[in-house]
């Protein structure tokens, strides 16, 4: 007995070791396999995360029709952000060949890149950004170069309840004096993400954006967190919570949790992304159809400055046929293909002009304000250590929505925090 | 379950019986080499999964993360980093100073006190309900069956599922709000977060720990208990000086189990809470740091080690000692 509850134990505490190995080691900088296979062509593989909206099955088989020898296979990944990032993390790290052309969230372009896992968009592989939104182009960029080509963008906007409201608040002091409408109506006034994940740096990055403030400088490493700006901004967030403008259980709430609550008419505001309207709209439990509208996000004075969202495009360094990738990005972010997502999966594209289309217009209302939001969106901090400087930023602002520490102590340590995780502490 | 009570009762056959060294000299020169053929596919995948990945992690616990290059911008490997990424966690250092709060260092010590935390009162209440549960199937009752198989559902259905199902019970406008007419914010402050994480965790596994005690209950012979009826002893003397002296080497094991369990206890916490409001245990710590910091999180996995390690240890050497003990040392114990 003694001899088997020792390997028992063994055992079962070593599986929390291989957690750990499976994090693979460093790689250098400077990847001499981003000089290889430049001009090579032949089938690829294509990888992103799970396809919910069906789209890229079909715009994937249009392409194999007209390239019989260059053919993408596409491989699916969970819809779980973390999942994908630890997925593409294994195989870039493990040089795999097998990963050609890969979506990539915003946030991690920077990471991949400065391991050197992804091939620049230079020279043979430049792509055309002149069409493109501008703040989309920036996203894939990493000090000074183009590493990945936007694709799908995402931006935040204001839904409000049309029926209970004439014109939508400007200014977020314009939205909260309107929180009495709420009031009269037995409704929560705003809500967003305040869950502790990464919405709510989303959130309080937008709160602090909006106000003037920044989190880090335009270096992407030297954090600017601790500014009046900042604090305005990230102040107006946890006054909301005091006062009840936010309701408390919006502490809890996702991008799913808030959306639900709209629709069932419990909530007059919601910060929210594109892909609520047409739920709400079509959504046979909604009880606001025709009772909503939406407007770009308030701003301190005028309109706030939305977190950007959505996945760029990019080509894998140890990818064996680089010239088909960069064709097969041309191809899905051309204005075809853009429509194309915009009208079967209520997209948001990173091509400019199909925001200004009338067709378009007509049958996805929200396009003229989402461009709006986008061309006012600030990234979130463009640093190759993200995954701490977000970690950062949650824990303090959580902290301070919750009314545990003041603002000017929570940004005290967010900033610090952030000055040690830029620094590889 | 049969499993089990074959294991204990070889067990005691294989001590009493066999002298291994008259065994072995029995045994012609070719078996033992055969012997070792026999074996060597499963030490050769063993030494695969198991030894290759804890050396490997040790290795790179003392290893520097990659540091970014101002120059070129890009990662270049950090080098050998002594122990600077154990006294990252257990000093609490980020280089010269002190980790600011937002830093998963900073966390450290209440990390652990959660994890403990957190198995103190599961294992304690699992223990209670897993002995009356196994109690119960116990009992030569009309649909016994029925019984056990309805209590071992929830150790059936897997983990993830689990605590989604509880992620919605516990949701604002959940069941358990309802139910209660009350308004907790189940999974937005600190004790519901984690009594939440309590309830999920002994609902999930109080079968097992009922199944494991079950397997020694049925060890006791039930002439036992007839000779104390016969004798004069009561329902509770009977529970108090057989029932319980006779099971605990099946409930020491299985207390043993629960406790390494739930000391890396990862998904539950992290589906319900993303292990926020206090209820980060040392797993999910290791996996957060592990997407910015493979290294340093390979060091906090190895302290994970030999923490749930010298837990263990303590289990076999204080409490399990009387485990291996025969009746005569059991009744001294007592």
């Amino acid at each position: 007995m003694p001899l088997k509850s020792k390997a028992f134990v063994a055992t079962s505490a070593v599986s929390a070791l291989i957690l750990a190995a499976c994090g693979g080691d460093d790689s250098g900088g400077g990847n001499p396999a981003a000089d290889e296979n430049i001009d090579s062509r032949g089938p690829i593989t294509y990888v992103q995360g799970k396809d919910n909206s069906g789209t890229i099955a079909p715009i994937v088989k249009k392409w194999n029709a007209d390239h019989p020898d260059e053919k993408v296979t596409v491989k699916e990944q969970t819809d779980e952000a973390d999942q994908q990032h630890d997925d593409l993390v294994r195989n870039l790290e493990a040089e795999n060949a097998d990963y050609d052309v890969v979506s990539v969230d915003l946030i991690w372009t920077a990471e991949f890149a400065a391991k050197g896992w992804l091939q620049p968009l230079e020279g043979d592989l430049a792509i055309d950004t002149e069409p493109l939104l501008e703040t989309t182009v920036a996203s894939g960029e990493y000090n000074g170069k183009q590493y990945a080509a936007p694709w799908l963008t995402d931006g935040g906007m204001l839904y409000y309840r049309s029926d209970l409201v004439d014109t939508p608040p400007e200014t977020w002091d314009e939205m909260m004096e309107m929180c009495s409408i709420a009031e009269d109506n037995d409704m929560g006034c705003f809500a967003g993400q305040f869950s502790k994940y990464e919405g709510l740096t989303v959130n309080v990055a937008e709160a602090i954006n909006g106000a003037g403030g920044a989190i880090v400088d335009e270096d992407g490493v030297t954090a600017t967190v601790d500014s009046p700006e900042a604090a305005a901004g990230l102040s107006q967030l946890v006054e909301a919570f005091e006062n009840g403008n936010i309701p408390k259980e919006a502490i809890t709430y996702t991008e799913e949790e808030g959306r639900i609550a709209f629709q069932d008419g419990e909530l007059l505001f919601l910060r929210n992304w594109p892909y609520v309207y047409s739920l709400a709209l079509t959504e046979g439990s909604s009880k606001v159809k025709d009772k909503f509208d939406v407007a770009p996000l308030p701003g301190t004075d005028g309109v706030g400055a939305s977190s950007l969202g959505g996945h760029n495009l990019a080509i894998s360094a140890y990818s064996d046929n680089k010239a088909t990738a960069i064709d097969f990005i041309k191809f899905m972010e051309s204005e075809e293909s853009q429509r194309f997502f915009v009208t079967k999966g209520s997209a948001a594209p990173s091509f400019a002009a199909l925001y200004d289309d009338p067709q378009l217009a007509k049958d996805f209302p929200y396009l003229p304000v989402l461009k709006e939001s986008l061309e006012n969106a600030v990234p979130r901090p463009i640093t190759p250590f993200y995954p701490d400087v977000t970690l950062a930023i949650q824990e303090n602002a959580y902290a301070a929505l919750k009314g545990d520490v003041s603002v000017e102590d929570a940004l005290t340590d967010m900033q610090a925090a952030i000055a040690t995780a830029t620094s590889g502490g | 379950m049969s499993v089990k009570s074959d294991e204990v009762a070889a067990d005691k056959v294989s001590g009493d019986d066999h002298d291994p060294t008259s065994l072995r000299s029995r045994l012609d020169p070719g078996q033992g080499r055969r012997g070792w053929l026999l074996i060597a596919p499963t030490m050769a995948l063993l030494t695969a999964v198991i030894v290759y990945p804890v050396l490997r992690a040790i290795y790179q616990s003392f290893q520097r993360d990659a540091t970014l290059d101002p120059q070129s911008g890009m990662f270049v490997a950090g080098g050998f980093a002594g122990v600077e990424n154990y006294t990252h966690w257990i000093l609490q250092r980020c280089g010269d100073v002190a980790c600011p709060t937002g830093n998963n260092a900073a966390e450290f010590y209440t990390v652990v006190y959660i994890t403990v935390m957190f198995t103190v009162i599961t294992v304690i209440l699992e223990t209670i309900l897993g002995l009356w549960f196994a109690m119960i199937m116990n009992k030569k009752i009309r649909g016994r069956g029925l019984l056990r198989a309805a209590i071992l559902i929830p150790w059936a259905i897997p983990t993830a599922v689990t605590a989604k199902l509880f992620f919605f019970i516990f949701a604002y406008d959940g069941i358990a709000n309802n139910v209660m007419r009350a308004n907790i914010l189940w999974t937005g402050e600190q004790w519901p977060a984690r009594w939440a994480i309590i309830v999920a965790d002994v609902w999930k596994t109080t079968p097992f720990m009922a199944l494991l005690i079950l397997a020694g209950l049925q060890l006791i012979s039930a002439e036992v208990y007839e000779a104390a009826k016969v004798d004069g002893a009561s329902a509770w003397q009977r529970f108090t000086h057989i029932t319980l002296p006779l099971v605990r080497p099946a409930l020491m094991v299985a207390v043993l189990f629960r406790t390494l369990d739930v000391l890396r206890m990862f998904d539950l916490p992290y589906i319900l809470t993303q292990g926020s409001n206090g209820t980060t245990t040392l797993s999910i710590l290791v996996v957060r740091e592990l997407r910015g910091a493979p290294n340093s999180a390979a060091a906090l996995s190895t302290i994970t080690f030999l923490f749930i390690f010298f837990i263990a240890f303590i289990f076999i050497k204080f409490l399990g000692a009387s485990v291996t003990d025969d009746d005569p040392a059991q009744r001294k114990g007592k």
